[in-house]
C-alpha cells in the first residue's frame, strides 16, 4: 500500500492508475479535450443561447466564475497533494458572517477585510492541524469542519443579513474596468492565477506538492516536509477562501451564514474536470482553470435557457462523477486492448516532463 | 508499495484487541454521555422524560438509527456515503407519491417501493465506485446532488402533503407496540439483523477484511467487488427504507426532505466508533451515536441553546470523535510497540 488516501484505497482491482501511456500524453489529451469541449460549450451557447454572448453576460459570467478559479487555485494543489479540503465553501460562509459581526461592531472596512482574511487563515489552519499533526484524512476532517464552519456561521448571524455596506466598495465589486465590459475583479483574479501557477509549475514549493501526491513517503525520504508544506497549503486554502468571502459579500451586498453553501460541489467538480487527479500527484493549472470556465459557462448557458438551479446541481454532480470515471474506463479499456496484443504493445513508461509529476507507486 | 505508511494505516492485528476494549468503552461512555444530558435536560424540563417526550426522541431516533446502520455497512470498508440524505428524500418522495396514486398498496407496499428506490439509488454508487474505481467520496459526492436534483425534477415545486397519503400509511407512523412507536421497532429490527450479520456471517466478516486491508482481502479471496455493491446497495436500500419511515412519520413530504441529513449521519457513525479508516466498529455503536445526536437536537432548545449551535455541534463532534480515534489508536499502537517490540 502507498501513502494513499482512504478513499483511493477503496479502488477495486480496476487499475487507477494506468500504466501505459506515458503520464504527459494522457495527460495533455485530457487537458486538450476540455479546452476544446469549453471553446465547443462557449460558441454553442453564444450561437444557440439568447443573451449568453452578451457584453453584459460576459461581466455577469466573470462574477460567477470568479469564486470558483480563486477557490480552485489552493484546492488543486490540495488536491495534487492527495489530500482534499471539502470545507472551503463553508469557510467562505463563516468569514463573510465574521466580516458582517465586524462591521455591526463598527471596525472600519480597511481593518475588517484583513482580519477576514486572517480569520480564513486560521479556519484552514485547524484543517491543517487535524490532518498533519494528528495524522487524519483531510476527507474526514474537512466534512467535520464543513459541518462546524457552516453552523458556526449560523451561530454568529442567525438567519439575518448584514446588508448596509458602502457603496463605494460594493460598486467596486461589482463593476467593470473604465467602460469595458470587464469586471475589476478580474485584474486580482488574474494575479491570483499567474502567483499559483509560477508557485506550482516553476518553484521547489510546486516540485515538492508533486512529489508528495506521488509517493508521500518517497518524497519526505528524499528532504521534502511534506506535513509542514500540507498545513500550509491548507492555511492558503483558508486565506482564499476568506477572500473570497470578503469579495461574495460585497458583491451580493450581505453578509450571511448561507453565503456560498454547496460551493464546494462546483469547486471539486471544476478542479477534476481540469484533469487533476483524485489521486494525487497529477495535474495542472491552465486545465483547472479551463474546467472552472467549461463548468461556469455551462451553468450559465443552461441559466439563461431556463434551467432550473437544481437541475443544474445534477449536471455539476454528473460531470463531477464523469471527470473521474472516464480516465478510469479509458484506461482498463485500453489495457484490456494492450493485453491482448501481448506485453509488447505496451509503450515504454518514461518519467515524464516536470509538469506532470511522478507517478505514484503502484 | 511502501512499507512505511505516513497515512493513517489499519491497526495491526495485535492492536485490535486493544482498540476493541477501547470501542467498548467509547459505548460507555456514549451511554454515559447520553444519561448526564437526559439528567440535566430533565432537571431543566421534567416532561423531557414524559411519555411524550421519551416517543418523541425514539421517533426521532429511528430514522438516524436506519441511515447510521447502512453508512456503517460503507464506512466498515473504508467508504463513505454522502448521497443518504438525497437517496431518503427521493424515496420518501417517490414512496409518497405512489402511495398517492395508488393507496391500496398500503404500509407494505409502501416499503417495497422505498427499498427498491433506495437500493436503485445504491446501485448507481456502488457501480461508479466499485466497478468504476471511483473514489467513494467524489461518486457520492456527485450522486449526492445528482439524486437531490431528480427529487426536485419529479417534485416540480410540489409536496405531498398529510391528506393525499392513504390514513394507513399515516396511523403505521403514530402506531406504538407496547408504548414504543413502531418506527423505532423497525430501526431496531433492522440494527439486529445488521448486527448479526456483520458479526456472525461471512459476508459480514468479509466487510472488515476489505476495510483493513483491500488488498489483503482480495488476495485472501475475498470477492471484494460483490461485497462493495453489496454494501453500498444496502445502505443505499436503508436510506431508502428511511424515506419511508420519515414520510410516514411527517406526513409531508416537500423536494427537500433529508438536506443537510448526510452530516449528523456520518457524526452519528463516527460518534459511535467506527473508524473512518475502515476495518472496525459496529453498528450497534453507530445506532449509540444516532440516539446521541438525536438527544442533543432534542435538548438543545429545552436548555435554551439556540438551534443555529445544532450544526455546529454535528462538525465539533465529528472532529472530536476521529481525533479521539486517532489519540487512541496511536496510544494502543505504541503501548503494543512496546509489549512486542519485534511485531511492528
Amino acid at each position: 500500500m502507498s501513502a494513499d488516501t482512504s478513499t483511493a484505497a477503496t479502488a477495486p482491482p480496476v487499475p487507477a492508475r494506468p500504466q501505459q501511456a506515458p503520464s504527459w500524453r494522457r495527460f495533455a489529451t485530457w487537458d486538450t479535450a476540455v479546452v476544446l469541449v469549453t471553446v465547443g460549450v462557449v460558441l454553442i451557447a453564444a450561437l444557440g443561447v439568447d443573451n449568453f454572448g452578451t457584453g453584459r453576460n460576459f461581466g455577469f459570467l466573470v462574477l460567477e466564475l470568479a469564486p470558483v478559479l480563486v477557490l480552485a487555485l489552493p484546492l488543486t494543489l490540495i488536491i495534487i497533494t492527495g489530500e482534499i479540503d471539502l470545507s472551503v465553501a463553508s469557510t467562505v460562509g463563516l468569514t463573510s458572517a465574521a466580516m458582517g459581526v465586524m462591521w455591526n461592531a463598527g471596525l472600519p472596512l480597511e481593518t475588517i477585510v484583513p482580519l477576514t482574511v486572517l480569520v480564513g487563515a486560521v479556519l484552514g489552519a485547524v484543517n491543517g492541524f487535524f490532518v498533519t499533526t494528528l495524522g487524519l484524512p483531510s476527507l474526514a476532517v474537512t466534512i467535520g469542519t464543513l459541518a462546524l464552519y457552516r453552523g458556526l456561521a449560523f451561530v454568529l448571524l442567525g438567519d439575518g443579513a448584514v446588508a448596509d455596506w458602502p457603496r463605494a466598495f460594493t460598486d467596486w465589486a461589482i463593476g467593470d474596468l473604465g467602460r469595458t465590459p470587464v469586471p475589476n475583479v478580474v485584474l486580482p483574479i488574474l494575479v491570483l492565477v499567474a502567483v499559483f501557477a509560477v508557485v506550482l509549475h516553476a518553484t521547489p514549493v510546486g516540485r515538492a506538492v508533486y512529489a508528495t501526491g506521488a509517493n508521500e513517503t518517497a518524497a519526505s525520504f528524499s528532504g521534502i516536509a511534506t506535513l509542514r508544506l500540507k498545513f500550509w497549503l491548507f492555511v492558503t486554502s483558508g486565506a482564499v477562501a476568506g477572500l473570497v468571502g470578503v469579495f461574495w459579500t460585497l458583491r451580493f451586498s450581505s453578509a450571511r451564514g448561507d453565503n456560498a453553501s454547496g460551493l464546494e460541489l462546483t469547486v471539486v467538480a471544476a478542479v477534476l474536470l481540469g484533469g487533476v487527479s483524485i489521486f494525487g500527484g497529477k495535474g495542472a493549472l491552465p486545465g483547472v482553470v479551463a474546467g472552472v470556465v467549461l463548468l461556469t459557462s455551462l451553468q450559465n448557458a443552461l441559466r439563461l435557457a431556463s434551467v432550473s438551479a437544481e437541475a443544474l446541481t445534477v449536471v455539476t454532480g454528473f460531470l463531477l462523477i464523469v471527470s473521474v470515471l472516464l480516465p478510469n474506463v479509458l484506461a482498463s479499456a485500453r489495457q484490456r486492448i494492450g493485453r491482448r496484443s501481448g506485453p509488447t504493445a505496451r509503450p515504454p513508461t518514461t518519467p515524464g516532463p516536470p509538469a506532470a509529476g511522478e507517478r505514484k507507486s503502484r | 508499495m511502501s512499507a512505511v505508511d505516513t497515512a493513517p494505516a489499519p491497526e495491526g492485528v495485535q492492536d485490535r484487541d486493544l482498540l476493541g476494549t477501547v470501542l467498548r468503552f467509547r459505548a460507555v461512555g456514549i451511554v454515559l454521555a447520553l444519561l448526564v444530558l437526559v439528567a440535566v435536560t430533565t432537571a431543566v424540563n421534567p416532561r423531557f422524560l414524559g411519555a411524550q417526550g421519551v416517543r418523541d426522541l425514539l421517533l426521532g431516533a429511528s430514522v438516524t438509527v436506519l441511515l447510521a446502520v447502512g453508512l456503517t455497512l460503507v464506512v466498515i470498508t473504508r467508504g463513505i456515503d454522502l448521497s443518504v440524505g438525497s437517496t431518503l428524500g427521493l424515496s420518501a418522495f417517490v414512496t409518497g407519491s405512489v402511495l398517492e396514486a395508488a393507496p391500496a398498496l398500503g404500509v407494505p407496499g409502501g416499503m417495497v417501493v422505498g427499498l427498491l428506490v433506495g437500493a436503485a439509488c445504491g446501485g448507481v454508487n456502488a457501480l461508479v465506485i466499485a466497478v468504476g474505481g471511483v473514489p467513494p467520496l467524489v461518486a457520492t459526492l456527485g450522486t449526492l446532488y445528482v439524486f437531490r436534483g431528480i427529487v426536485y425534477f419529479v417534485a416540480g415545486g410540489s409536496r405531498i402533503s398529510a391528506s393525499d397519503l392513504p390514513s394507513g400509511f399515516l396511523a403505521f407512523g403514530t402506531a406504538r407496540l407496547l408504548g414504543v412507536p413502531i418506527l423505532f421497532l423497525v430501526a431496531l429490527v433492522v440494527l439486529a439483523v445488521a448486527a448479526v450479520h456483520l458479526g456472525q456471517n461471512r459476508s459480514g466478516r468479509d466487510l472488515y477484511a476489505i476495510g483493513s486491508n483491500p488488498e489483503a482481502a482480495r488476495l485472501a479471496g475475498v470477492a471484494t467487488t460483490r461485497r462493495l455493491v453489496g454494501a453500498y446497495v444496502a445502505c443505499g436500500a436503508l436510506a431508502g427504507l428511511g424515506g419511508v419511515l420519515y414520510a410516514a412519520r411527517f406526513g409531508t413530504v416537500d423536494a427537500s426532505a433529508g438536506s443537510g441529513l448526510e452530516l449528523q449521519v456520518v457524526a452519528a457513525v463516527v460518534v459511535g466508533g467506527v473508524a473512518i479508516f475502515g476495518g472496525s466498529g459496529s453498528v450497534v455503536g453507530a445506532a449509540l451515536g444516532a440516539l446521541l445526536l438525536t438527544v442533543i437536537g432534542y435538548s438543545l432548545p429545552v436548555l435554551g441553546i439556540d438551534q443555529f449551535w445544532s450544526q455546529a455541534i454535528v462538525g465539533a463532534l465529528i472532529l472530536a470523535a476521529i481525533g479521539l480515534d486517532r489519540v487512541v489508536s496511536l496510544r494502543a499502537a505504541s503501548s503494543s510497540r512496546a509489549k512486542a517490540s519485534h511485531v511492528r
